[in-house]
């Protein structure tokens, strides 16, 4: 039986290129993850306050902004590892790329840090507050007290700031894939709002690992129920739309329904992350069943590998591999 | 941008005349002194059919110099850049080595150089310049490799495009590449 064939033979093989792409590492894996992780903690405690019209009541999630922009540092010094030109780092802020997401995320990550400082401020307990004001050396007693003040004034703008801020990040960590059509598993406009309702549902783990008040627990799952919802949601509209586009989009679908990415992708993606959750936290709810970490920790592992799983299947997916 | 600027520079490949003997490529890392085991143009030889109707096609590639070129857009210091001609260039005092340009690229065009930045092909814009073609072209035995000014009527590359039937790689990618194979 005859059968129609390509064959294709290259001498090139530059390395991390051939014999395919390889360029990014478990380094924008973690850059992703804590992207996101740390987008969803902004999001979540801004929203917590915003609910109650008060500060949170749980300590750990009072103080849960300066955690996050901790971690949000361990993202970014992953990322400067994964650089290949580390001297040159300071040329990202002398330059804004309107479409560059990369361009977009270095400015974005630069408004975090002081949208998460005031975040933090403002969820402290008052007590709190003056124990910093007790500590702090004298000359910055006044400059910290007019900013407590300041920050009290402008606790809704803050808020809602921090909200903005936290889904713009979360929505960069999937454009940044996103936006290269020359991957094509990453060709498509859902990667942002799947990355960011992601992040929203680790965020919400993150924040459920350290056991907040009854409340808080409580609304913290009910909106991390929405938000893997959305992550579900988002997933089936990136196969559908991959599934009914032309080649490059039946490729990348391929990679996820049947091909060499099956495995992980429905393993610990789908069902690690987010049906056994999903499962796990409504019989929580509605049964009054003690509380456990599996959930969050299950969660976690699912956000962490939607990530590593995407980096790598974009990375082998490419233009060349198409007949 | 590439497309208001006077000239546009092309290159067209002859693949009914390439015999893969890797002169251009050889060419290449000599003139713009590319490290070992790196190369900026390469050979791919491509078989398809079906037995016993085969064809064969030899191609010497290298970057496509592309009219709306995803590189430069995804660049986010400005590092890659169009120039004159719409050349697309890498200037190395602004990489970072973020590789954003790498994944962009949909012909893999692009490698890290060892020192750190992003390297790919130039069209030989230094010698270009001085009046003298790129040095893969100016080394072909085989006469299969042309460069020009697309904008200008009676270069060689505006001859052979409007007189021989061609393509470009991958169209569907939307960059609008500037390396064309003549069939």
């Amino acid at each position: 039986m005859t059968r129609e064939f390509i064959e294709t033979v290259t001498t090139r093989s530059n390395p991390h290129i051939d014999p395919s792409l390889h360029i990014w590492g478990w380094e924008i894996t973690v850059y992703l993850f804590l992207g996101g992780l740390v987008a969803g903690i902004l999001i979540l405690v801004s929203l917590l306050q915003l609910k109650s019209g008060e500060i949170p009541r749980s300590r750990a999630i009072r103080h849960m902004p300066l955690v996050g922009l901790g971690l949000l540092s361990l993202g970014m010094g992953a990322l400067f590892l994964d650089l290949e030109h580390k001297a040159f780092v300071w040329r990202f802020y002398l330059a804004i790329k309107a479409g560059s997401p990369m361009s977009w995320g270095s400015w974005i990550l630069l408004v975090i840090y002081p949208a998460g400082l005031l975040l933090w401020g403002l969820s402290m307990a008052a007590n709190e507050r003056a124990w910093i004001l007790r500590e702090v050396p004298d000359r910055l007693f006044q400059p910290l007290q007019k900013l407590f003040e300041f920050i009290e004034e402008k606790r809704r703008p803050i808020l809602i700031g921090n909200i903005v801020s936290g889904v713009a990040l979360g929505i960069y960590t999937g454009l940044l894939l996103g936006t290269m059509s020359a991957r094509l598993q990453w060709n498509t406009a859902v990667l942002g709002p799947l990355f960011l309702a992601s992040g929203i549902s680790t965020g919400a783990a993150f924040l459920l690992l350290f056991r907040p008040d009854e409340e808080e627990r409580a609304t913290l799952i009910r909106w991390d129920l929405w938000a893997i919802g959305f992550e579900g949601l988002f997933i089936v509209l990136m196969l559908l739309g991959f599934a009914t586009s032309g080649e490059p989009g039946q490729f990348a679908a391929h990679n996820l329904l049947g091909g060499p990415y099956t495995a992980a992708f429905w393993s610990l993606v789908v069902v690690m992350g987010l049906v056994v959750p999903v499962l796990m936290e409504l019989l929580e709810m509605r049964r009054h069943l003690p509380v456990t970490l599996l959930v969050p920790v299950f969660i976690l592992a699912g956000g962490l590998a939607l990530r590593a799983i995407l980096l790598l299947a974009g990375q082998e997916s490419n233009f060349r591999l198409l007949p | 941008m590439a497309r208001n600027s006077k000239k546009r520079y092309a290159m067209t490949v002859d693949t009914r005349q390439c015999v893969g003997c890797k002169a251009c490529v050889l060419a290449c890392k000599s003139e713009n002194d590319v490290p070992d085991g790196y190369c900026r143009d390469w050979i791919v030889e491509e078989v398809r059919g079906e037995f016993p109707s085969l064809s064969a096609e030899i191609r010497s590639e290298r970057c496509n110099h592309c009219s709306d070129s995803p590189c430069v857009t995804a660049c986010p210091t400005g590092a890659s850049h169009v120039q004159e001609g719409g050349v697309v260039m890498v200037n190395h005092g602004k990489c970072t080595g973020c590789k954003a340009c790498i994944g962009a690229c949909p012909y893999d065009a692009r490698f890290v150089h060892p020192k750190g930045y992003v390297d790919k092909c130039t069209f030989c814009l230094h010698r270009v310049n001085r009046g003298l073609e790129p040095a893969c072209v100016g080394v072909c035995p085989t006469g299969t490799l042309a460069f020009g000014d697309l904008r200008d009527p009676d270069s060689h590359v505006s001859s052979l495009l409007r007189t021989r039937k061609s393509k470009v790689n991958h169209p569907e990618s939307g960059a609008e590449p500037n390396v064309y194979f003549l069939v």
